[in-house]
């Protein structure tokens, strides 16, 4: 038997791959590959359709700063960003050891001097900028979120708080955030007076901007939710004498988490739209910021670099969306 | 039987509508012993449901009130356990936690965890649901989800159990076993039982006792009937047992006879102001099953069945 056993060992991670690829090749079936074909190949025809349209009708738009860039320029020009991002952060780099060297230096000589160590002060580049917006978006969209599921609950489960509030969030929800960032950016320099501040004001202000735009979403979800849960649950929950506490956990919570993510996809995609605008106008560091400064630079590739910046700002929301339905199935029931 | 264990007095309910008030009950007396089975039967819409909410302290009786062991019902309670028609679980929970949420909201402070976790296996396997503790109530059949509904309520050891047509979704075969189920646990552990049904052979099988009530508005009881017919109770050897035979043909009696469906009737208004309290089951009008030969079960009037 250990002699039988021995002499098979050596194959058997073949008979396992053997049997792997033959797993892969049943799924491989005809009409599996038709259908994963389908699948990418009508979205490839679509953007295709869409590039070659693009590249035809660009050169027709001509501006002040030249014909409006196709698909090729906007290509070139991303590898120009990424490039300029590459440099500074080699410069970076460069910059901090000098810096280190620098002071090692001074603190041979002189052990008891103070030595002064900077941040690289060149400008932020184009992913820089990527990840600023995306804090922020973050940020805003987070204190949005605690903001308005738990009063979501309340108006939920409450008729005539309900009743009180739902004009005001009839009033608020369509305003644009154009209008709310001047008032938003006097508030915030009056009351976030400091030394030492821990936030830019510039962030608070498109950060809070954000809050103000995109809590709606998820308020009137979860309130809908909330006051949607199936009334026999609600018996349930009453003959079962649960606490305020636990009727929400066990009970409303669970049932309205469909609903809420729902509210929350779309709120993350208005935070993301109303924060590229806040920037803009706010001055504030992130994406809008760079297209504000691109198109106030206007140079021959001011429009392509703000076509990447464009495509950027589409893509980046769609995969934030994308990983919000992630979460959300990790967290539905119903999923 | 000196003390009922239950006792409703002269109770009325009216609801408030926008065309002034509408009075679903009016003078419901009933007195229930400890361990007895009562089944309330009735055309739709005569407040069946009604009678069964103010009892589970879910709707407050406008006059009179319900005692149950010397103490007046004013609030839900976990010692009245309600069997919703439509088991009523938590989507989101499974099988085990459903039951779980309900033993640990009573027995939380009384019992240790291994003493809690036996006590939801044990009221599971009582309904022969042990081997689908991990399953969600979207995973399991109508009949299954139906017995874990029991479970849950037969977990909260109530003094009375309340059953709000709990077998009227679910198709003959299912139902015929969950009636066969519920007797001999019933029997096991002598509880007090309101059933309130559509199925006439259900409430002679199953019953001590059935309570017809008028049509509504305004309805009442009418007769009650008690079955004598011993126990333990076998469907087949009853199906022509000239007992059952009579009872049925005084419940159909009554029903068909005495308190015919009221003819064009504006639709039973379904209790407005009464959300909480859902009687649509009775929304269907009139779906009572009858089953024409003693041992075929043709249904002539079954309501829509659905077993998920």
């Amino acid at each position: 038997m250990t002699t039988f056993n021995q002499t098979h060992n050596p194959s058997r991670p073949l008979a396992q791959a053997q049997q792997w690829l033959r797993a892969v090749s049943d799924k491989l079936t005809a009409r599996n590959l038709a259908s994963t074909a389908r699948q990418l190949l009508l979205p490839a025809i679509g953007i295709l359709l869409f590039l070659g349209f693009w590249h035809l009708a660009a050169p027709q738009v001509e501006t002040s700063l030249g014909a409006f860039p196709g698909p090729a320029q906007v290509l070139e020009q991303s590898g120009q960003l990424w490039q300029e991002h590459s440099d500074q952060r080699d410069r970076a780099a460069k910059f901090v050891t000098m810096q280190e060297q620098r002071n090692e230096r001074i603190l041979a000589e002189n052990p008891e001097a103070e030595v002064k160590i900077r941040d690289y002060p060149g400008a932020p580049t184009f992913l820089d900028q990527i990840v600023t917006s995306l804090g922020t978006v973050l940020a805003g969209f987070m204190l949005a979120t605690v903001i308005a599921v738990p009063l979501g609950i309340i108006i939920g489960l409450n008729r005539h708080f309900s009743a009180a509030v739902n004009p005001l969030i009839q009033i608020f929800k369509p305003v644009s955030p154009l209008a709310w960032l001047p008032l938003v950016t006097m508030v915030v320099s009056a009351t976030y007076v400091s030394d030492d501040p821990m936030f830019e004001k510039s962030f608070l202000t498109s950060m809070i901007t954000v809050t103000l735009c995109s809590l709606w979403p998820t308020l009137i979800n979860t309130s809908v939710g909330v006051a949607a849960v199936n009334p026999d649950l609600l018996n349930v929950s009453k003959v079962l004498q649960l606490s305020f506490w636990t009727h929400v956990r066990k009970v409303v919570l669970p049932s309205s988490i469909p609903m809420i993510f729902t509210g929350l996809r779309v709120s993350l995609g208005i935070a993301w739209m109303v924060l590229i605008a806040a920037e803009m106008l706010a001055q504030s560091p992130g994406l809008g910021k760079f297209v504000w400064d691109e198109f106030q630079n206007g140079s021959s590739q001011s429009l392509s670099r703000i076509m990447v910046a464009v495509l950027a700002i589409g893509f980046i929301g769609f995969l934030l969306d994308r990983i919000m339905l992630l979460v959300q199935k990790k967290v539905a029931w119903n999923e | 039987m000196s003390k009922p264990h239950l006792e409703l007095t002269n109770v009325q309910m009216a609801f408030d509508t926008p065309t002034g008030p509408f009075i679903a009950l009016e003078n419901v007396d009933l007195k229930i012993r400890k361990g007895e089975f009562v089944s309330l039967i009735g055309h739709s819409g005569c407040g069946k449901s009604t009678v069964l909410n103010i009892v589970a302290g879910l709707l407050q009786a406008t006059r009179g009130g319900c005692v149950l062991d010397g103490h007046e019902v004013n609030t839900p309670g976990p010692e009245r356990a309600v069997v919703f028609q439509n088991h009523s679980l938590m989507p989101w929970l499974t099988v085990y936690e459903n039951v779980e949420l309900a033993v640990q909201q009573v027995f939380r402070k009384s019992m240790s965890k291994a003493e809690r976790r036996d006590w939801i296996l044990h009221n599971l396997n009582l309904v022969n649901m042990g081997h689908a503790l991990d399953k969600r109530p979207g995973e399991i059949s109508g009949g299954m989800a139906q017995r874990v509904g029991i479970a849950r309520a037969l977990a909260m050891k109530p003094s009375v159990l309340l059953m709000d047509e709990p077998f009227g979704a679910l198709d003959a075969l299912t139902r015929a076993h969950l009636q066969d189920s519920l007797m001999e646990i019933q029997q096991d552990l002598n509880s007090t039982v309101i059933m309130i049904t559509h199925d006439v052979d259900e409430a002679v099988l199953l019953s001590d006792r059935i309570v017809m009530m008028t049509n509504g508005p305004a309805a009442t009881v009418g007769e009650e009937l008690h079955i004598k017919l011993p126990r333990p109770r076998n469907r087949v050897a009853l199906a022509d047992h000239p007992e059952y035979v009579h009872y049925r043909q005084a419940v159909l009696s009554f029903l068909y006879e005495k308190q015919s469906f009221p003819a064009k009737q504006t639709p039973p208004r379904t209790e407005p102001g009464a959300d909480s309290a859902t009687e649509e089951a009775d929304g269907d009008a009139g779906t009572f099953t009858v089953h024409a030969a003693p041992s075929g079960r043709t249904a002539l009037a079954q309501p829509a069945e659905e077993n998920a």
